[in-house]
């Protein structure tokens, strides 16, 4: 296995050093991590806003760019979240409350070194059980009939939507109205236009950037604008030379280091549970491991270390079900299937380039971020300092460029902003709109597989408990409401003040 | 009670969600259902705007459970009108200009009027980042990304 594994790496390390593709990975990297620095504007966001970017790029090639946007994205949330006290993504939100203190008591730059250094390691490990992992799926999921398919696609969309921030029926849902979104259009099997209430423009059904642009774009803006105080940068001047951690911050951040990239890895096995889970967990398995857990938020090394790695170990971690059972884990990973590209279990086998480039770009990704970090931390300080009343309109423009050149259809300009509208509505009620996009991706997919196996079942609801593997997903699913209804039931709501922290 | 649950946030959250289930769950069967064996295009519509109004009615339901006084308006409390008004019109702007008059007017148009929603913008400083951001935007996508969009031209109306 071993071996195999090392040659097809090989193989993935010559097509990811292609000049081109290094290029466009190179570009992902440097301008995901810009655009990620920026406050209010988390890897959602960031991927959306540059997908058109990618267009009329080689799906190899897009790919990586994606991916390197997705992870710079993702390392530039941390820069703001230390620096600023602003988390703009959720799994950085625990990152703030001992990187902030930090960054008062003048070590916000060791804050950053640590975290370059203990993202790449958890990102490592995390790429490590891609290379191993993903193929022993790959032959699990191979046996998968529809019905696996769609107990699968369940526990998925189930883990979702209540594990994540809120209330765990709203954001059920929110998958349910996903899943509706994804059904408007032209039924494939009869042909039937379904609520397109008389609209041509929506028999192929609703874009999804168009989706994805609206919810997290536009909505995002409107909860933002004229909300954002200019940004308080005054502890935010950090120098090359500060970043670098002394020999007993080393020491200090070590094991920590490597709890944060276990637990974050065993959460990436979950379907549905992301990357913001992953960091609570770890911080708070970092606290209860500490011998001085009083000590923590007020600028403990190990508070800031534990989480990174965490984040993105789990970050890596979800590409392994996305590329080999071809069910994205979370919104992210649903966008970045976008790219024509169908992940699955034919993916490695049919487009080996695309897996294994894919696997050797994060690491290359990987090392041009910490190489890059360092010094270019001057410049995203700087960046930290626009007014935000820029940044939105000149992202309206990309939002409105973007939709339009998926398709060269202007019509789904005008959807954006309607799904904007609605995505601010929802938000304004309580609701997360993240589950929208993971139910609209898997609905079509989830609706074709279902009919399938009630088709060869002969109608018999019966062949999701019967066989033994869908058996498996479906006690899952049962096993995860209960334990929510047995929490809820048990009054204090423990587990869910953890993640109200980010709110 | 009725007046309180007017006042409540998850009251108005649950009632939108039944909307969607109710369009849902009507118009579906007029697509036909099918049997569970052969499914017609209505089958899951139905099923999911059933199950969303059953969700709607449990999220109405958790309004009564919430303490008095809480933050429960729906509205911030900054109302931003102007800026939300600035930010939905800034798209169709984009659309309109853009459709008659190609890249150039479209992303002037886009930008200005989504600038305009910021409270201490003036018309200067719109119209100046908005030149800024059509110069870059044009650059970017239409010689850099060649997007198939005419940079300037009239289409008449």
């Amino acid at each position: 296995v071993i071996s195999t594994a090392l040659t097809d790496l090989w193989y993935g390390f010559g097509v990811a050093l292609e000049p081109h593709n290094i290029m466009w990975c190179f570009i992902g990297v440097v301008v995901g991590n810009m655009v990620g620095v920026l406050p209010g504007m988390g890897p959602l966001a960031t991927i959306s806003i540059l997908l058109p970017l990618t267009f009329g790029i080689h799906p190899v090639g897009a790919i990586l760019m994606l991916a390197g946007v997705m992870y710079g994205a993702q390392y530039g949330g941390a820069i703001c979240s230390i620096l600023l006290n602003l988390p703009c993504h959720p799994p950085h939100a625990v990152t703030c409350l001992d990187g902030f203190p930090m960054t008062k008591q003048g070590r916000g730059g060791v804050a950053l070194g640590v975290t370059v250094f203990a993202s790449f390691v958890g990102a490592s490990w995390g790429i490590t059980e891609m290379i191993f992992l993903a193929p022993v799926l790959v032959r699990v999921a191979l046996e998968f009939g529809p019905a696996e398919i769609c107990s699968l696609m369940l526990l998925g969309l189930l883990a979702g939507s209540t594990l994540a921030r809120g209330s765990p029926v709203k954001g059920v849902a929110m998958t349910v109205l996903g899943l509706m979104m994804g059904i408007i259009g032209t039924d494939l099997e009869t042909g039937a236009a379904r609520f397109t209430f008389g609209m041509t423009h929506l028999d192929d059904g609703i874009e999804l950037i168009a989706l994805a642009l609206g919810l997290f774009g536009i909505g995002e803006f409107m909860n933002s604008i004229n909300q954002v105080s200019t940004v308080n940068a005054k502890y935010a001047n950090v120098r090359l030379r500060d970043m670098r951690p002394t020999k007993a911050d080393m020491k200090r951040s070590f094991f920590p280091m490597i709890r944060g990239t276990l637990v974050g890895s065993l959460c990436s096995l979950i379907p549905g549970t992301g990357p913001t889970i992953a960091s609570f967990v770890a911080y708070a398995t970092e606290k209860k491991v500490s011998k001085t857990p009083e000590k923590f938020g007020t600028g403990m090394i190990e508070g800031v270390v534990c989480p990174e790695a965490s984040t993105h170990s789990s970050v890596q971690g979800d590409f392994i079900p996305t590329m080999s059972l071809g069910i994205p884990g979370d919104a992210v990973m649903a966008l970045l299937m976008i790219q024509g590209i169908v992940p699955g279990p034919q993916l490695i086998k049919e487009h080996p380039d695309i897996f294994w480039g894919l696997v050797a770009s994060f690491w290359i990704g990987n090392i041009m971020l910490v190489v890059l970090n360092v010094p270019l931390i001057g410049v995203w300080v700087k960046l930290l300092t626009i007014p935000y009343k820029y940044l939105y309109s000149s992202a309206m423009f990309f939002v409105c460029i973007g939709v339009y050149a998926a398709n060269n259809d202007m019509f789904q300009v005008g959807e954006t902003a309607v799904i904007g509208f609605l995505g601010y509505v929802l938000m304004r009620l309580g609701f997360h709109p993240a589950p929208i996009l993971l139910g609209f991706v898997l609905g079509p997919r989830f609706e074709e597989n279902f009919r399938r196996a009630m088709l060869i079942s002969r109608g018999d609801i019966a062949v999701f408990v019967e066989r033994p593997i869908s058996a498996v997903f479906i006690a899952l699913c049962v096993l995860l409401i209960g334990m929510q209804i047995y929490v809820r039931m048990r009054g204090p709501k423990k587990p869910v003040t953890v993640l109200e922290m980010a709110e | 009670l009725a007046r309180n649950l007017v006042r409540k946030r998850d009251f108005y959250a649950g009632g939108l969600m039944i909307l969607f289930g109710l369009v849902m769950g009507l118009k579906g069967p007029s697509y036909r259902l099918g049997t569970l064996m052969h499914m017609g295009p209505g089958f899951l519509p139905t099923a999911l705007g059933i199950l969303l109004i059953g969700l709607g009615i449990a999220i109405a339901g958790t309004a009564l459970g919430v303490p008095e006084g809480e933050d429960e308006d729906i509205l911030p409390e900054n109302r931003e009108w102007w800026g939300w008004g600035c930010i939905l019109a800034s798209p169709i702007a984009f659309m309109l200009f853009g459709s008659y008059g190609g890249l150039i007017p479209g992303t002037f148009a886009c930008v200005f009027v989504a600038a305009l929603g910021d409270k201490t913008a003036t018309l200067k400083s719109s119209v100046i980042l908005a030149c800024i951001i059509s110069l870059f935007g044009v650059g970017l996508f239409h010689y850099l990304l060649q997007i198939p969009m005419p940079i300037l031209e009239w289409r008449g109306l």
